[in-house]
């Protein structure tokens, strides 16, 4: 069943493979949280995961960056592996940027010094054209005035707006977003949107967790369906939304449609 | 009419005289209910017996630079026991003649913790400055080069030596026990059974235990002819015991700080060193800056204790004063006057917690 989805999103995939995994699973403590993921994706390709809570979603993209660990198959982010390998690790982080539901902005830091900490530190960029990344990237999120100010000082929606400005700032191969509009008030979630739809339009890779129709009927290339640690089904955005093929995507839709 | 219509909004704008100024003070503050205007007589009347009775002790009655006979004859405060006594108060056995070396010592000391209080000198210079004051005060204290005649340690006491066991035994606790905080939450099962073994130990026994294990049973397992530093064994005590009070506390600031600050500084490719010393610990120890100097405050107040191993800190050279026979019976102004300087010390500390915590704080 998944081979077969597998294939119908290749299709559509635009480059080679940059997250891979095979076979694999995750258990917290007994608990079995995913079960035989797999799942391969390209290069510029942007791949929206719903699902009910807890259905393993999010631990599924936290995987990808080594969040969680997982216990069994495999998991090739780049064309490394993720082991134990302390070093892998790290440099599986550099290439892939996270957005975090809280945002995860560092209160201390001002929002230019947020920005510029990973290239300094990580990447080994020299201050002033860390700044200048930094700036651009504001820039793009609409939000360059607020450079000097503190996370505390500004709405969530220009928090959030910040943490992806961040993340872009590492200049990513692969962008995860854990939910990134499920805590902003309602009149901030289309900033953010918006933010991620020029991201789209711009080729970047994206793996997105949400429940956000819109996007994902206007700027994603597959959506998954997650429930009880499963891919579920796995189609193109009209296809998943006109016509899914069973059960319980079919509940979960007429759920979230209601509630919308 | 229009004119008079306003001034009586005017009129009803202000409140009731007896809600402002002095009357409303008075009413608000001290007989806002019948029980806490009582309080407030009861402690007027306390007050009027306590104040005047003391003004009149410590200082119209009170003698300021004669004998101790003198003193007894005026009947009030003998402020002249401080004076009469001070360089011995302050400097102890410090040679009579060299004293004015601790006396640079405690000058440089002085100003080089008021240039690091102020962060914006927080430089490189300020650690070449420290480096160097720290080996002019050992030189100043110690003795034996460039002229200066050598001073035994066991001379070492007064004030000199209180201000050396607390300044080094609270800076040199601090990052151990930071380091201790981070210890008791490694993964590392060795490194954290370690940490909780030593945090648990040293905060179930008094300091007082383990003065007397450093200064008593240390020696008895080194090899024979070898000693080490009485007051170093002390400062090393005394490190170890706050070390592991500043532990717990930080600890408590470490899990203060929510799992998605650990999870976006990793996200972004910070390796250990980096996420705790550029996103986790600025945050937590922030948060534990009131407990810490309380802890800090403490131990200024515990270096104390060392006059039990046979150290004459400041504490001991005035209870050695007050064991003349001249000037027997004076405790009560010799206590006052180091409890003064106890305060300064106290309360320049909090105080500058208290400046930080607002510097720190602009911004979120």
């Amino acid at each position: 069943m998944n081979n077969e989805l597998q294939k119908n999103g290749d299709d559509r995939s635009p480059g080679e493979p940059i997250v891979e995994i095979t076979a694999m699973h995750k258990w917290f403590g007994d608990f079995h949280v995913l079960r035989d993921i797999n799942l391969t994706v390209h290069k510029g390709e942007r791949i929206i995961i719903c699902g009910p809570s807890g259905s393993g979603k999010s631990t599924l993209i936290r995987c990808i960056n080594r969040l969680e660990e997982h216990q069994k198959g495999r998991i090739i982010v780049d064309g490394i592996e993720l082991t134990n390998d302390l070093k892998n690790i790290g440099k599986i982080r550099e290439e892939v940027g996270m957005v975090f539901q809280h945002f995860n902005l560092f209160p201390h830091l001002s929002i230019l010094e947020n920005l510029t900490l990973g290239p300094v530190c990580v990447r080994k960029v020299p201050k002033a054209e860390a700044e200048e990344t930094a700036m651009y990237y504001l820039e793009k999120v609409h939000i360059a005035e607020q450079a000097l100010k503190y996370p505390g000082q500004l709405s969530g929606g220009q928090q959030q707006r910040v943490a992806i400005a961040r993340s872009l700032c590492m200049r990513p191969k692969v962008m995860l977003f854990d939910e990134p509009t499920s805590a902003l008030d309602p009149e901030m979630i289309k900033e953010v949107l918006d933010v991620m739809i020029d991201l789209a339009q711009e080729g970047m890779t994206m793996i997105v967790v949400s429940h956000e129709m819109g996007f994902a009927k206007s700027a994603a290339h597959r959506v998954l369906f997650m429930d009880e640690g499963e891919i579920v089904e796995e189609n193109i955005p009209v296809e998943f939304f006109e016509n899914p093929q069973h059960e319980r995507t079919k509940l979960f839709l007429s759920q979230i449609l209601h509630m919308e | 009419m229009v004119d008079s219509s306003q001034s009586i909004q005017a009129e009803q704008l202000k409140p009731p005289i007896t809600r402002i100024g002095v009357i409303g003070w008075l009413r608000a503050n001290l007989f806002n209910s019948v029980f806490n205007s009582f309080l407030t007589i009861v402690t007027l009347y306390f007050l009027w017996k306590i104040v005047p009775a003391f003004v009149r002790w410590a200082f119209i009655d009170s003698s300021w630079n004669t004998t101790g006979a003198a003193c007894r004859a005026a009947g009030g405060a003998c402020w002249s026991i401080v004076a009469k006594n001070f360089r011995f108060i302050i400097f102890g056995f410090f040679p009579y003649e060299s004293q004015w070396r601790p006396l640079v010592a405690m000058i440089l000391l002085f100003i080089l913790l008021l240039l690091s209080s102020n962060r914006r000198f927080w430089r490189k210079w300020l650690g070449y400055a420290w480096l160097i004051g720290l080996f002019a005060m050992g030189l100043l204290l110690k003795g034996g080069l460039f002229g200066l005649s050598s001073v035994d340690s066991t001379k070492w006491s007064g004030l000199p030596l209180t201000l050396l066991l607390s300044v080094f035994g609270l800076t040199a606790a601090y990052p151990l026990g930071v380091a201790l905080a981070l210890g008791r939450q490694s993964r590392m099962p060795a490194i954290k059974s370690l940490c909780v073994v030593y945090i648990e130990t040293i905060r179930g026994v008094p300091l007082i235990s383990l003065l007397f294990m450093s200064s008593v049973m240390f020696p008895l397992f080194l090899p024979e002819g070898i000693t080490i530093n009485n007051i170093l064994r002390a400062q090393v005590a005394i490190i170890l015991f706050t070390a592991a009070y500043i532990a717990e506390v930080v600890r408590g600031g470490l899990q203060a700080i929510g799992r998605g600050q650990y999870e976006a500084a990793e996200s972004m490719g910070l390796n250990y060193s980096q996420k705790m010393r550029l996103i986790i610990l600025p945050q937590a120890l922030k948060i534990v800056i009131p407990p810490t100097v309380g802890i800090l405050i403490s131990a200024f107040k515990d270096t104390s204790l060392v006059v039990i191993i046979g150290l004459y800190d400041l504490l001991k050279t005035t209870q050695s004063t007050l064991s003349d026979p001249r000037w027997m019976g004076f405790s009560i102004e010799a206590y006052i006057f180091i409890a003064l300087i106890y305060f300064a010390g106290c309360f320049s500390m909090s105080s500058y917690s208290r400046r930080l915590e607002r510097e720190l704080y602009r911004g979120n």
